[in-house]
């Protein structure tokens, strides 16, 4: 047993001179402590030390943090950006993952323990059995609107947030709309106000009464925060002014056919037409390969 | 015939100290005293057991030289500070028997945000320059609990529209007003919950002659419209003399008098009233 390796569960594949998951365990265990706090509180932003990775502050750092400190060797990892298992950002921290773990990958979203995510929510439903860890870069939803961190944790403390109410307000007088289209301000459990993460307004129902744990990560604002299983998630909205999702109807995915998912709006610079094609990769690769077998 | 008014608010025995405090801060300063500095311990008396009750649809006036302790008072019964010890119950909470500064921070919320109104001397205490004007009214109408952008907006401009500021700058941000249109826009958002209780310091000390004479018109016509409780505070006897029933008279952080605005003016008791009133006529 190599000297540097104090984890139990460390499997034959993990290559010599890391930890298990890179962080000591001493870290690890911080950070779950601080999880559980984040689970027993949900939406309420825990400070946390935010140890030093191999990769800068902000790219993905807090939930890299996250998922070192929950994953063990039976884990089966997906990563994607911006629903892409394939973008640079999801290759080098997969890449980090596997390096430090030996554990097994898959774009699958179902055959997925643990997904580690940027900007999306899978479209498939996920399970009890499952954890998403989304990466944060602005974990205070208050930021909008209050520049101080003394005051937002005070308007936290009191619920008061009829000053975020007032900028969804102004918005409509402006724009006739709620412009927000990504991290649109959600209360957690009727008590705490989020910042989702800039996952479209698509995604934000989906964190809500979900069987699975949604663990969030600002490893440049040292935060931590959670939506526990079955946890309701509200966008917040006027009575005459509801929340909404992003209108795709009449348009179909390029490469899957599919109408029912988040699409990217691509440029067709010989036709002149706009395109679209579903956000989340795994997804879309799936249902395409699921057609092929048909069409055998 | 006497007829039995209503008590919408009563305050008793409210002190405020700035600094460590020692037994004997409250007996060793006020207006006998000569001071509002506790000659022991150095502690600054802002408030030193006041005690009032303030009718239903009455204006209550206020009125003491600067440094009295009016705006402590105002603040304390805000609950912008934190009052050092007394009591305060407002008819409308509790059964009227609840002391609302021993209340949790939620139900003071409660009481502010659904009980009282507050204007401050400085408009932009009281509003955010970077709101809309309608929006500063929202944000009063938010904090309690109305949430139809349509009924917000039609009391928004409802409201803008009572306190005279032009319906066309409800969307424009009172960062470019007039002072006199800020505190107009103050006074509107004050009143959007439709308070059983305003409280109103200084209001006018701000603004140009000509502009205060107008919005003191429209505070009384304001209060004989909707009937609002107010405690008016001001060190100008011509403003209260203008809008207060009864009156108060503050030195060193305590009531020195307290009776019918004419009588006080009139036949005032005190050496201290004495030399406010005649220095004022
Ligand atoms: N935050 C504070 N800290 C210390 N002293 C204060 C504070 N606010 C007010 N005071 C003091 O309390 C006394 C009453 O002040 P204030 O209530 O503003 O009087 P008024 O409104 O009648 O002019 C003054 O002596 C003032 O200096
Ligand atoms: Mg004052
Ligand atoms: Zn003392």
């Amino acid at each position: 047993m190599s000297a540097t390796v104090n984890s139990a569960a460390t499997p034959a594949r993990q290559p010599r001179g890391y930890n298990f998951a890179f962080l000591d365990e001493n870290t690890k265990r911080e950070i779950r402590r601080k999880l559980l706090k984040a689970v027993a509180i949900p939406g309420y932003q825990v400070p946390f030390a935010s140890p030093e990775l191999p990769i800068a502050r902000g790219w993905g750092t807090g939930g890299l943090q996250i998922t070192m400190a929950i994953i063990g060797p039976e884990d089966v990892l997906k990563v994607i950006d911006q629903g892409c298992d394939g973008s640079v950002n999801a290759v080098n921290i997969r890449n980090l993952l596997v390096k430090t773990t030996g554990v097994d990958t898959t774009f699958d979203t179902t055959a997925a323990s643990i997904v580690q995510t940027r900007h999306r929510v899978p479209e498939e439903p996920m399970r009890a059995d499952q954890i998403l860890v989304l990466q944060v870069p602005i974990p205070e939803p208050l930021r909008y609107v209050e520049a101080s961190e003394a005051k937002t944790r005070e308007m936290h403390g009191e619920m008061d947030y009829s000053r975020m109410w007032v900028y969804l307000y102004e918005n409509i007088v402006q724009y006739g709309e709620i412009s927000i289209g990504a991290r649109y301000p959600s209360l957690v459990n009727r008590r705490y106000l989020m910042d989702p993460s800039p996952i479209p307004r698509w995604d934000v129902p989906k964190l809500s009464m979900s069987p699975t744990l949604h663990l969030f990560g600002a490893g440049r604002e040292k935060r931590i925060y959670a939506v526990p299983p079955h946890t309701l998630v509200e966008p917040l909205e006027f009575e005459d002014f509801r929340f909404r999702v992003e209108e795709f109807s009449g348009r179909s995915c390029l490469r899957c056919g599919a109408t029912d998912t988040y699409m990217n709006e691509l440029f067709d610079r010989v036709s002149g037409q706009k395109l679209y094609a579903c956000s989340d990769s795994g997804y879309c690769d799936k249902r395409r390969a699921a057609q092929e077998r048909r069409a055998d | 015939m006497a007829v039995e008014q209503e008590i919408v608010l009563t305050v008793r025995n409210l002190s405020k100290l700035y600094g460590p405090g020692c037994p004997d801060c409250l007996s060793l300063t006020g207006p006998e005293a000569g001071t509002n500095i506790c000659p022991r311990c150095h502690t600054i008396v802002a408030c030193n057991g006041v005690s009032f009750e303030l009718e239903s649809g009455e204006i209550l006036g206020i009125v003491g030289e600067s440094g009295s302790g009016k705006s402590t008072l105002v603040r304390c019964l805000y609950f912008d500070e934190d009052a050092t010890s007394g009591e305060c119950c407002f008819s409308a909470f509790g059964d009227g028997r609840a002391n609302a500064f021993a209340q949790t921070s939620q139900a003071r919320r409660y009481i502010r945000n659904h009980l009282l109104g507050i204007v401050y001397q400085n408009p932009l205490m009281g509003i955010k320059p970077h709101f809309t004007a309608g929006g500063n009214v929202a944000e009063k109408l938010l904090t309690a609990d109305v949430y139809n952008v349509s009924a917000i907006r039609q009391r928004a401009a409802a409201l803008l529209e009572r306190t005279e500021v032009p319906l066309a700058r409800m969307d424009d941000f009172p960062a470019h007003f007039s002072g006199g249109m800020q505190q107009r826009v103050q006074i509107a958002k004050a009143l959007a919950n439709n308070p059983p209780v305003l409280l109103l310091d200084e209001v006018t000390t701000g603004l140009d002659v000509s502009v205060q004479a107008r919005v003191l018109d429209l505070i009384k016509e304001i209060q004989q419209d909707l009937g609002i409780a107010m405690l008016v505070v001001s060190h100008d006897l011509g403003v209260i003399r203008i809008l207060a029933d009864r009156t108060a008279v503050m030195q060193h952080g305590q009531v020195l008098e307290f009776g019918l605005t004419d009588q006080i003016l009139e036949d005032p008791q005190h050496r201290y009233t004495q030399l406010l009133v005649h220095s004022t006529l």
